[in-house]
């Protein structure tokens, strides 16, 4: 297991083969370890690791690393050697008025608890002077307070707790003996806006402490150079060449044991529910001890934990698990879990991470893995013995499934995981750092500029960009400068900057952080009566996002807490619901839980369908399908664009196979249709799926194409990029929501905290009035380019969409068919059952007074 | 029914025309109502400077809302060239907010008040008149059949026409939802819809509009892009947060 003590590992013989990039100075082993851990050591008949023992080289020469390791190689407790070691000779601890010596910071508040479970044995043995305690949202404020003045020699924490302590009057004298930070899980991280708001932090942490020294640890990544980079400082380059912490690689152990299942059942040309491989996954079950089954969204959980209890004849105990259910279910799922008392376990994407539990012996992974550093995560999960071969059952839901999954099972094997690119450092985040700061001490603008850039992801931040943010900060940034009385920061005759009131380092506590909450209601069970609810009486089980009760009328059936319910309404925060007589429940798609394809994942299916020998890996059934696209139109290839055009029913259609993911195709979508309404072309409507997409309409496409009225490259030319795309985005609610997460993290507007939700009407404002109106009045206000910036890696994904159609310019290849091809099969299925969200809400209202006119008439 | 309301001229495009305590009301999708036979002209809950009201709490809001909102008033003013202007309160987010008007927007509005009649009913929010602006200040206002007030009562007679609850509806269709700003109307008395740039709305399946309607009759004329759209009660939902 990941949080194991080293010693059961090391009783095994290494099978770890240690790779050290940064040369290690003597080869014998010098005395790294005190003589009580030495002791400790030899008194379990343990000996210590080689890359425990090369961290703490590493340490002990000043410098900062890097521990990639795969999951059971003990790396955590490595990471904590050189801090225990340093504490443990440095005399008593707990001298009066010390500061922090070692601070842990983990993506997640239960892993810093489960740490300090798991490193107080080792301290209490040893009988080590050094004391840890966690500080997270949940810890009390007493305890906070105390923290402040006792400070712990290890804390351990997270992210938005670092960002409050950095932001505190007292934060250079808390920090004053800081030696080490800890980094777990930084591949999760660092992409993040929340990582982004970390790499600050750190900037901050080296400001208040120049020798500071950074330990990351990480799950194996592509690219570990960016992470050597993101954990020390970058200055201005010399010689072109950045600044990267030493590296320590811990090589996987045994090769993980996966397989694509196979099936006699014909595998579905589309969806998501792999309803087909139902009885093959009940098999692998049963000839397993524990089972993990993963999926990608909330509603596939639901569903297929739903349909295993259909077939469940010989009862099996199986659970499930989601980030929606009830805490206190999710600790029984979890405790029967680690007493070993559960054959199987249906999840989401909570379990990702983190802490592990009982003695998982296989991973089924049902749908596309998508990207395949998930997959590699996921799979880590089963058998934390490193000397023991993970076993994993990767379960396709549809034929473009079963190639992804083959590509990512080649991506695994070859090593080759990606982990999203780390993004320019978000400016909504700037904007709250640069408050925090503020708040701390008053800050000299070239200080605190010079202190960002230190920062990976703001290394190229522009200083007048920075400038812009600061005015922001202090009076919303606005050409119209009709708010310097209202400041919240204001430049002091010394040239520095300070807040102007108490109550902004008040409304800035409340407001840390950049993990914005969907709203959410509590489904409570209630039991239903003659007419009405009973509104008392019946069990909370779980929360819901309210955009997924948006579309939900009363009567609406779904699956939640694995059961089918009907949702009956809504009283104050609740969403109420009672138990639905029938086994189906209509199941509202959300989008919220969908993972696009990654880039790399992407390139992988496209080289697979242009290489026929690569075909022989896949199910026959599949490599016929490609054989038959083929001889009917042509299959795509890596450097161009398929298009094919067809008619079906009376409406024309145009497939193209970008294999972009849905969000960058959705955007596709939307410009296109634009396009083609402009080209008097009627285009009706459109699908996108993560590898297709289709728009439909009404004049012969392929005919517009082929006569040369709408050229395909100008249909496709990377203008619309430009004009079109601006026009859109006006309109589109995906920039509303992204405004929306922007305008709270950077401090525009206030969270809503639980307990202090707003009845009037008055007290808060839609930020999508704010949207309107400042696009309005200044569309390039520096929080509208965020947004944008924001949109284009975010949501709308246009960054990929403009890689694409660059890359294409040229190679566009068209198949005008008389009817539907093979591999448009997939995408024409969806039509119908996807929707874009938001967009059509006049004409929502139209077909309604239609209705009710009709209705009207009738009853005449 | 009166579904066929659209056809008596002149009711401009996408506006629709209503019957109230014997007035004839157009009802104009940017959420003001006119009254052809008095040429009076009325919106409601314009909140102006509610930004820099914000502002003042330390939210840095765009402080272009009260710009945004007299353009539109403007656009309308344009549209019926209304001999009277009636404004039924919360004019102005606050006490001071007159006074926090920028030059250009003190200047907009000025013109838009000049020439005509000008009446603001006070608010819960400007319970006094605007500082130094120019119109007649009173807490409400008959005429007719009609009367003008702020606040809705309960047990009105018919014909009271308020503001202050910003009636918005939200229906649910083909699984996608929709929630526009409305006129809420028994037919007998209405509520208008908030017509200030910040200002949302609050769903009229809120306890706060309970007991005011008569609710067999009750329909919400909800604001389009461009055009009214009259729905039913039972198609109401109830909105999803608070």
């Amino acid at each position: 297991m990941l949080r194991q003590m080293p010693g059961t590992l090391a009783r095994r013989p290494a099978i770890a083969t240690f790779a050290a990039v940064s040369k290690p100075e003597t080869l014998d082993d010098t005395p790294l370890l005190p003589p009580q851990f030495l002791r400790w050591f030899q008194d379990k008949g343990w000996s210590p690791r080689q890359h425990q023992l090369d961290l703490l080289r590493e340490a002990d020469a000043g410098n900062s690393a890097l521990l990639i390791a795969p999951t059971g190689a003990g790396k955590t407790l490595a990471g904590f050697l050189p801090a225990l070691t340093d504490l443990a000779t440095r005399g008593k601890g707990n001298a009066p008025g010390r500061g922090i010596h070692t601070l842990y910071i983990s993506p997640l508040k239960a892993l810093a608890v489960d740490i300090q479970r798991n490193l107080a044995k080792p301290i209490e043995e040893m009988a080590l002077p050094i004391s840890i305690e966690t500080r997270t949202g949940d810890t009390p404020a007493f305890k906070r307070q105390r923290q402040k003045l006792a400070p712990p020699d290890i804390l351990l924490t997270t992210p938005e707790q670092l960002a409050l302590l950095i932001a505190s009057k007292d934060a250079a004298r808390f920090f004053e003996d800081l030696r080490y930070v800890i980094l777990d899980e930084l591949h999760s991280l660092i992409t993040s806006k929340r990582g982004h708001l970390l790499a600050l932090g750190l900037a901050r942490l080296r400001r208040l402490q120049p020798g500071l020294q950074a330990i990351g640890l990480s799950a194996t990544v592509a690219e570990p150079d960016m992470l050597r980079q993101w954990l020390v400082p970058q200055l201005e380059s010399q010689n072109g060449s950045a600044a990267l912490a030493s590296l320590i690689v811990v090589e996987g152990g045994a090769r993980p044991d996966i397989t694509i299942m196979k099936t006699e059942d014909r595998v579905p040309w589309a969806g998501h529910s792999a309803v087909y491989a139902l009885p093959g996954i009940y098999d692998a079950i049963k000839a397993h001890g524990t089972t993990l089954i993963f999926v990608n969204t909330r509603s596939q959980a639901e569903r297929l934990f739903h349909d295993l209890w259909m077939i469940n004849d010989d009862n099996l105990p199986i659970a499930l698990h989601h980030g929606s259910l009830d805490v206190s279910k999710r600790r029984r799922v979890e405790q029967a879990m680690a007493a070993n008392s559960l054959r199987a376990v249906v999840a989401t994407s909570t379990l990702d991470l983190g802490i592990d539990w009982g003695d998982v012996d296989l991973v089924i992974h049902v749908g596309a893995p998508k990207g395949a550093s998930r997959l590699a995560q996921r799979i880590g999960r089963s058998n934390h013995r490193m000397d023991v071969p993970s076993r994993a059952i990767l379960v396709p839901a549809n034929r473009f499934e079963v190639m992804e999954c083959q590509a990512a099972l080649d991506a695994n094997y070859l090593g080759a995981q990606d982990t999203p690119p780390l993004g320019v450092g978000a400016l909504d985040v700037l904007a709250q750092h640069v408050l925090g700061m503020a708040c701390a001490a008053p800050f000299v603008i070239d200080e605190l500029y010079a202190e960002v850039r230190t920062a990976l992801p703001y290394a190229p931040l522009a200083r007048e960009t920075f400038e812009r943010i600061v005015q922001f900060v202090a009076t919303g940034g606005y050409a119209l400068k009709s708010y310097e009385r209202f400041a919240k920061i204001r430049q002091t005759a010394d040239g520095s900057w300070r807040v102007t009131h108490p109550r902004v380092a008040q409304q800035y506590r409340l407001n840390v952080g950049t993990i914005i909450e969907a709203a959410a209601l509590t489904v409570r069970l209630t039991r239903r009566s003659g007419k009405g609810i009973n509104v008392r009486g019946g069990p909370v089980l779980g929360k819901v996002e309210e955009h997924f009760l948006e579309a939900l009328a009363p009567g609406d059936t779904f699956f939640f807490s694995g059961r089918v319910l009907r949702f009956e309404g809504i009283r104050e925060n609740e969403c109420l619901v009672s138990e639905a007589k029938g086994f189906d429940a209509k199941i509202p798609s959300y989008a919220g839980g969908k993972f696009p394809l990654t880039t790399y994942l992407a390139d992988q299916v496209r080289a697979m369908l242009a290489d026929e020998e690569r075909w022989r890996a896949l199910p026959e059934q599949v490599s016929d399908w490609l054989r038959l696209q083929r001889d009917k139109s042509t299959l795509p290839q890596p450097g161009s664009l398929l298009v094919e055009t067809f008619p079906r029913g009376n409406r024309s259609y145009m497939v193209a196979y970008p294999f972009e993911g849905r969000l960058a195709h959705q955007t596709l979508g939307m410009l296109l249709t634009r396009r083609l309404e402009r080209a008097r072309a009627r285009p009706l409507g459109f699908i996108a799926t993560d590898y297709a997409i289709s728009v439909w309409g009404m004049r012969d496409l392929g005919k517009m194409f082929r006569s040369g009225e709408l050229p395909l490259a100008d249909l496709f030319d990377e203008d619309m990029l430009g004009d079109d795309l601006e026009a859109w985005l006006s309109e589109s609610f995906m920039l509303k929501r992204t405004f929306r997460n922007c305008a709270l993290i950077s401090g525009l507007v206030e969270k809503r905290h639980p307990g202090q939700e707003k009845t009037g009407r008055q007290v808060t404002v839609s930020t999508d009035l704010i949207y309107d109106v400042l696009r309005e009045h200044e569309p390039d206000h520096i929080l509208l380019q965020a947004t944008r910036a924001d949109a284009a890696t975010g949501l709308l994904d246009i960054g990929r969409l403009g890689v694409m159609l660059g890359r294409i310019k040229g190679h566009i290849v068209h198949r005008d068919l008389d009817r539907i091809s093979p591999l448009a099969v997939p995408v024409m299925m969806e039509i119908g059952k996807e929707r874009v969200p938001g967009e059509a809400h006049d004409m929502l209202l139209e077909e309604i007074a239609e209705e009710m006119t009709r209705e009207m008439t009738d009853h005449r | 029914m009166n579904m066929a309301a659209l056809d008596i001229a002149p009711v401009p495009a996408g506006a629709a025309e209503l019957d109230l305590a014997g007035h004839r009301l157009v009802c104009d999708p940017a959420g003001a109502i006119y009254l052809p036979e008095d040429g009076l002209l009325v919106v409601s809950d314009l909140h102006l400077e509610k930004g820099s009201s914000f502002a003042r709490r330390g939210m840095l809001l765009p402080p272009y809302d009260t710009l945004t909102t007299l353009a539109a008033l403007a656009r309308l003013i344009g549209r019926y060239r209304p001999k009277s202007v009636l404004s039924l309160g919360d004019s102005f987010h606050d006490g001071e907010a007159a006074t926090r008007l920028t030059p250009e927007s003190a200047s907009h509005l000025m013109t838009l008040m000049r020439g005509r009649h000008w009446i603001w009913i006070t608010g819960n929010h400007d319970p006094h008149h605007p500082g130094a602006l120019p119109g007649e200040t009173c807490a409400e206002l008959a005429l007719g059949g009609l009367v003008f007030r702020h606040e809705p009562t309960r047990n009105a007679p018919a014909g009271e026409i308020a503001g202050h609850l910003h009636p918005a509806a939200r229906i649910v269709w083909r699984g996608q939802a929709v929630q526009r700003r409305c006129f809420a109307t028994d037919h007998s008395r209405m509520i208008m819809p908030a017509f200030g740039a910040y200002t949302g709305g609050l769903n009229i399946m809120n306890r706060a509009f309970h007991g005011l309607f008569d609710l067999a009759a009750l329909s919400a004329y909800m604001l389009g892009k461009d055009r009214i759209y009259r729905v039913n009660r039972s198609y109401f939902e109830p909105a999803p947060r608070f």
